[in-house]
């Protein structure tokens, strides 16, 4: 009794104690990193403004039959908290927010409420739909309906090109805003398309290094590991300078007379921009993985397969290859990974034609102010991540992943 | 047959060099352009005949002299070293512990995740977060936010160490009656050094060069380096980017070899 005591404690202390050292980072990286994920989620299917803002209005609004625009009491209550909500400074916000999902109401709402201000008594149905005839609408109460959920589903909907309509069922946006099926689904292209490349230009030079003699593939390494360390500003400035119409590439070839002075090619600020800068960014994380599974094949295998009278392809095809798949697997998906989230390089050189998704979170983050929206989009590419992360996991292993 | 092997040889090697082109040469051609005379981003006829007067150094000058470029590199560097050292000791603490922990697996894809979060959504997130903290716009939360992103390098390489440490080392240590801590301090940190070293460097690498999440959270008086040249290429592109460029690269490359050499260190056999 007393030895099996003894022998629990030896187990668990040491345990305990890595915990106690492993628990200050957890904390630190739950604080820091996954609970501003959280709040990015949250804003994604949680949108206080308008309940807070027309509380009342709603209340009525959950009674109302929805065939014929609401009665006077709606009006009247509606009217007083669209003023509270001017007064209050928080009238733009809950108009944005209702125009999001019946688009050009916010007008109607900015509007309106200027000018109920000098309304002193009612009918305020006739009032509203005399100030502007949107009150009239069924429609508007609808949206008004809607946008005072607080949680909603409607910008994953959206995200995925689909609209809820009020009668609770799903339909598709009309063709004109669909958009963010198409860029989703042209981010998986990209990303795949640059894997593939990356996959095309990384294998030979990782055999090159791995089979290369000690003091030279130290060499070639470090001819892959500066572009790896170099800023990625750097990368895609020098990118900019090779292969704008003006820059060093199209001079080289109009002076030697391949294309003439009008003819210069348009290399860059659009898709071929993202997919040449963005290959030569991911192109490291292809070759080292790579390079490290190839080190340990030992090169007399291929001649052992010559000798028994197979020719190099055969030899490579059915010796070599099978051997390097983990490494292939593990680059690819790294590549990929990376790729499907990268927003720098397509920003800075894929102009109106390379974006990827992240460059459309970033418009609604910073220029279309649609916060939910943005969420959203980055809930889909982060459930992506998180899936393509755990298969990472599971063929390669989080931990066997190494640096250079 | 041979002559086939040949051909095959020759041109296996000539795509090689091309592949190797494509990666060097875009990096190359910043630094002598950074060197041009003219406001242009392509090789004047005096800098291909080598004339001494097509170079100039009036882009390296211009950065000495705008408070723009010095102010970023200020912030630069208070924002990367102070996440590099908070990374830096969580990530060591967490990596010692790690393979020994109840449930490291879980532990270690959580720790590595903001590596391969996309930026885009870690930075949308941090700005939601910290400017209900009231810390966006403070150098406070980017040092945290640059921590977050750093700590993963420093978890990674130090684990790499570890994996070649011979735990017997700590067991004789501590049948000779060293505490944890000495024994810590004495045996495992000597060895582990090499390891922390470049973890890191990665870090402050990755602080150093990160921009997105400056634009989400950083104002004014947070502009950095990347920050700074972001703003360089999407508004008034000039040459002075290239200087800036030219610095940096030469920043990497002596990152690069101090951390092949400490790697190099810690393969090496202790032979005293």
């Amino acid at each position: 009794m007393n030895s099996n005591t003894n022998i629990k404690t030896n187990t668990l202390r040491p345990r305990l104690r890595a915990t106690g050292l492993v628990l200050p980072l957890l904390a630190f990286i739950a604080i820091t990193f996954i609970a501003p994920l959280a709040m990015m989620l949250v804003h994604s299917v949680y949108d206080p403004t308008v309940a807070n803002a027309l509380p009342e209005t709603l209340n009525l609004l959950r009674e109302w039959d929805g065939k014929s625009a609401p009665d006077e009491a709606v009006y009247a209550t509606a009217a007083r908290e669209l003023l509270k909500a001017r007064q209050d400074r928080s009238l733009g916000r809950v108009a944005t927010r209702v125009n999001r999902v019946h688009p050009g109401l916010r007008s109607v709402f900015t509007r309106s409420a200027r000018n109920l201000q000098n309304v002193r008594e009612g009918p305020y149905r006739e009032v509203m739909i005399g100030l502007n005839s949107a009150w009239g609408d069924i429609q508007t109460w609808y949206a008004i309906r809607s946008a005072g959920d607080r949680f909603t589903s409607r910008h994953y909907l959206n995200a995925l090109d689909l609209q809820p309509l009020p009668d609770g069922s799903i339909a598709r946006q009309p063709p004109e805003r669909r958009i963010y099926l198409a860029l989703l689904w042209r981010t998986f292209i990209v990303s795949l398309s640059i894997t593939a490349i990356c996959l095309l230009l990384g294998y030979p030079i990782a055999h090159l290094i791995a089979h290369s003699p000690p003091r030279i593939a130290n060499l070639l390494l470090i001819l892959v590991l500066v572009p790896f360390w170099t800023s990625l500003l750097v990368r895609t400035t020098s990118w900019i300078v090779l292969l704008q119409t003006q820059g060093v590439i199209n001079d080289l070839l109009v002076t030697i007379g391949l294309i003439g002075d009008d003819g210069r090619l348009a290399m860059i600020y659009n898709m071929t921009g993202t997919l040449v800068a963005m290959t030569h960014v991911l192109l490291p994380f292809m070759i080292l993985p790579l390079y490290s599974i190839m080190r340990a094949i030992p090169p007399t295998q291929m001649s052992a397969a010559a000798s028994l009278g197979a020719n190099s392809f055969q030899a490579f095809w059915r010796v070599y290859w099978p051997q390097t798949l983990p490494g292939v697997g593990a680059g690819s998906l790294l590549v990929f990974i990376l790729a499907i989230g990268y927003y720098i390089t397509p920003a800075l050189v894929g102009g109106s034609t390379g974006q990827l998704i992240s460059n459309m979170i970033a418009y609604h983050m910073q220029t279309s102010l649609n916060w939910s929206l943005a969420g959203a989009l980055g809930g889909i590419l982060l459930v992506c991540v998180i899936a393509l992360y755990l298969l990472y996991d599971r063929i390669v292993g989080i931990d066997r992943m190494r640096l250079g | 047959m041979i002559s086939t092997q040949r051909i095959g040889r020759g041109a296996y090697l000539a795509s090689c060099t091309l592949i190797f082109a494509f990666l060097i040469a875009p990096i190359l051609v910043i630094v002598p352009l950074s060197f041009n005379a003219e406001p242009y981003f392509t090789f004047t006829e005096g800098m291909l005949r080598l004339d001494a007067e097509a170079y100039s150094l009036r882009w390296y000058r211009q950065i000495v002299e705008n408070e723009l470029w010095t102010r970023g590199l200020v912030n630069s560097l208070i924002i990367g070293i102070a996440s590099t050292a908070l990374a830096t000791a969580l990530g060591t603490l967490a990596a010692l512990g790690l393979s020994s922990m109840p449930g490291h697996r879980i532990a270690m894809a959580l720790l590595i995740s903001p590596m391969v979060t996309p930026v885009i959504i870690s930075a949308a997130g941090m700005f939601f977060f910290y400017s209900t903290l009231g810390l966006a716009q403070t150098h406070i939360g980017l040092i945290l936010s640059h921590a977050a992103l750093g700590t993963p390098f420093v978890v990674i390489t130090v684990t790499a160490t570890l994996s070649a440490f011979d735990t017997n080392l700590t067991r004789a240590a501590a049948s000779l009656g060293a505490s944890p801590i000495l024994t810590f301090r004495r045996v495992q940190l000597p060895l582990i050094a090499p390891g922390v070293i470049s973890g890191a460097l990665f870090a402050f690498a990755t602080s150093f060069d990160e921009v997105v999440v400056v634009l989400f959270m950083g104002g004014i008086e947070q502009r950095t380096i990347p920050r700074q040249m972001w703003a360089g290429i999407r508004e008034q592109i000039s040459p002075t980017i290239l200087a800036v460029a030219t610095f940096l690269i030469a920043f990497a490359v002596l990152l690069l070899l101090t951390v092949e050499w400490l790697r190099r260190r810690a393969a090496a056999p202790q032979t005293d």
